[in-house]
């Protein structure tokens, strides 16, 4: 097991109270696994990416624990946690074109960079790492600005996986981009896991199409918790939880035409994480919702690595 | 109804406007009422510009755009018929205010004669037929509604209107997947109503969903349009093919594009513009070695 997450609590501090963004989650990730994980905005999925690498100043652990490679990660002890950071747990943002330095070249930012963690650069790795993702080496040479979207993207991902790093956090990175360099990025993610520059990763978007294409297991969030856990095939064939079921509903494809197909998006918002209702948090939108749900669902193993929170699984 | 023929933008750009680069380059294209059409293409390959200039916030540089024959204007008379909606919902309010006003800018520049009570029916109409709850929408500031929500108000403004084109651009690719479906209904549901809409985006699978009619642009000029099926089902310029197999889909497996053994452009003995494959779908010349 590479990484162990155990009845995680993150609340984000407001001043009307605490925000429960995630709320008791637990999974487990296996060495060289890709875990994508889906759900709408505001689901805890940034969340939960976030509290693996660096808690902000609003988010605040109430419980539960994070074990990577057998040590208990501190994620609420900001300055412990750098000796973790980039080396254990690395992460690639979003936005990569406000992730690099404007102001410096990206062979001297990168120098810098790996010297702050006291190692040096190895040059012929580097470029060994970005003809891998297809950047030319003139890169190396030139302002961040003189980049294009998806080459600043492919850049951050080499830097970010440079010292090989045991969990790779990737939040949304080809939401920004063209389809054809999301498919390019896409597979340069894959090739970092099978080269063996990351063990783990987990893969945050909010697109399931894609996620089937890089995970191989798929985590869907709703309002702070775990919904359903499966291999991806498992999830994007047979899934059990209706909200998997009608988020892939709402899903357009290519070739699905509205005079044919209309598809139906899911009626409803998710609840106030401010105050969420007890059971079920999905019970308001849920078309096959009983007496039942009024009650909170455990998260059971249905079959092998299924994991579903849901009675009416 | 909208026409554009042989549309070019060139932007100046350098310290001092010396160089100028060409974002549209020679576009023709025609939407008639009651119809969708997609205008796909990846950044930079001039979609946006294509729908600012129909909204007459750019001049064009050459070619010319009409609208049931007349020269776009931008002004009041224009706007009462052709509306726009971005990308961006937030950006699209002023935070300051709430969200209703944009209900009274219209009211104020276009209608002042309308009595309140009337006009506060004909907002309620306009809401409802976007298939929002007036009571949960009037009164808030943009931050206490969801982008969806936002989204659909700019709809109903435009609604308010009377207009026979809208300009969409981008319009849901900050919401969510459900909400995204949505909006997009909602969008087919006007268009039986007899509104025509040009659907700007990136996403394929969006704008098949929609659009009788699909425009592929590349680097500013178009590749391959035609009826949506034709240019999906049987895409003939190898550009489209490319942005097809990049599409993740949720059954199939990433291939890749099937490279084109013929330039069709040539074969049909295009020469210059647009080169007509089958009835309709058009195709520009797919620049293999041989051509």
């Amino acid at each position: 097991m590479s990484l162990q997450v155990s009845e995680l609590r993150v609340y984000y501090r407001t001043l009307k109270g605490d925000v429960r963004a995630l709320d008791g989650m637990t999974f487990e990730l296996r060495d060289g696994e890709i875990l994508g994980l889906v759900g709408e905005s505001g689901c805890g999925k940034s969340t939960l990416g976030k509290s693996l690498i660096r808690m902000d100043g609003r988010m605040r652990r109430v419980g539960g624990t994070v074990t990577l490679d057998g040590h208990e990660l501190p994620i609420d002890d900001d300055r412990r946690m750098n000796d973790y950071r980039f080396r254990e747990v690395s992460l690639i943002p979003q936005y990569a074109m406000s992730a690099l330095n404007p102001t410096r070249k990206i062979r001297r930012m990168v120098t810098e960079l790996l010297r702050s963690r006291g190692t040096a650069l190895d040059t012929a790795e580097l470029e060994r790492r970005m003809d891998q993702v297809g950047l030319p080496r003139e890169v190396l040479d030139r302002y961040p600005i003189e980049l294009s979207g998806g080459m600043k993207q492919r850049m951050v991902m080499v830097i970010s996986t440079l010292l090989d790093p045991s969990l790779l956090i990737a939040d949304e990175v080809t939401s920004a981009l063209d389809v054809s360099t999301q498919k390019a990025v896409a597979r340069a993610l894959l090739g970092f896991r099978d080269s063996g520059y990351v063990k783990s990763m987990i893969f945050v978007t909010h697109d399931l199409a894609l996620t089937h294409h890089i995970a191989d297991t798929i985590m869907v969030m709703y309002a702070g918790k775990l919904a359903e856990k499966a291999p991806a095939d498992v999830i994007v064939k047979a899934p059990r939880h209706p909200y998997t079921r009608l988020l892939l509903e709402s899903l357009p494809e290519v070739g699905v035409r509205y005079t044919e197909r209309r598809l139906e998006g899911i009626a409803g918002s998710p609840p106030s994480l401010l105050d969420p209702p007890a059971g079920c948090r999905f019970r308001d939108r849920c078309p096959i919702a009983g007496e039942e749900c009024a009650q909170e669902p455990p998260v059971a193993e249905l079959a092998p690595d299924h994991h579903v929170a849901c009675w009416k699984a | 109804m909208l026409r554009l023929d042989d549309v070019t933008k060139e932007f100046r750009i350098g310290a001092f406007g010396g160089k100028s680069v060409a974002a549209v380059r020679g576009v023709s294209f025609e939407v008639v009422p009651g119809e969708v059409v997609s205008l796909i293409g990846e950044s930079g390959s001039g979609k946006s510009t294509i729908g600012r200039m129909i909204l007459g916030l750019n001049p064009v540089t050459s070619g010319s755009i009409t609208f049931d024959g007349l020269p776009v204007r931008a002004g009041k008379e224009y706007y009462r018929r052709v509306q726009g909606i971005f990308q961006d919902p937030f950006s699209s309010f002023n935070p300051v205010f709430k969200a209703d006003r944009v209900f009274t800018m219209i009211k104020e520049a276009y209608y002042p004669s309308v009595p309140g009570p009337e006009w506060a029916a004909k907002v309620e109409e306009s809401l409802r037929d976007v298939r929002l709850n007036p009571g949960q929408v009037l009164g808030k500031y943009p931050h206490q509604l969801s982008g969806g929500q936002l989204q659909r108000l700019l709809i109903a403004r435009a609604l308010l209107l009377d207009i026979k084109l809208l300009v969409a651009d981008e319009i849901t690719s900050m919401l969510d997947a459900s909400t995204r479906i949505d909006v997009l209904n909602l969008l087919a549901e006007l268009k039986v109503r007899g509104l025509s809409v040009l659907y700007i985006t990136h996403d394929l699978s969006l704008g098949t969903y929609l659009a009788e009619r699909t425009v592929v642009l590349r680097r500013g000029s178009v590749a391959e349009m035609g009826p949506t099926e034709r240019v999906f089902g049987d895409p003939l310029h190898p550009y489209t093919r490319e942005l097809l197999s990049a599409v993740p889909r949720l059954h199939e497996t990433w291939d890749d594009a099937v490279p084109v053994e013929t330039c069709l452009y040539h074969l049909k003995g295009g020469t210059g513009g647009l080169a007509e494959a089958d009835p309709g779908h058009f195709v520009a010349c797919a620049q293999l070695e041989t051509c």
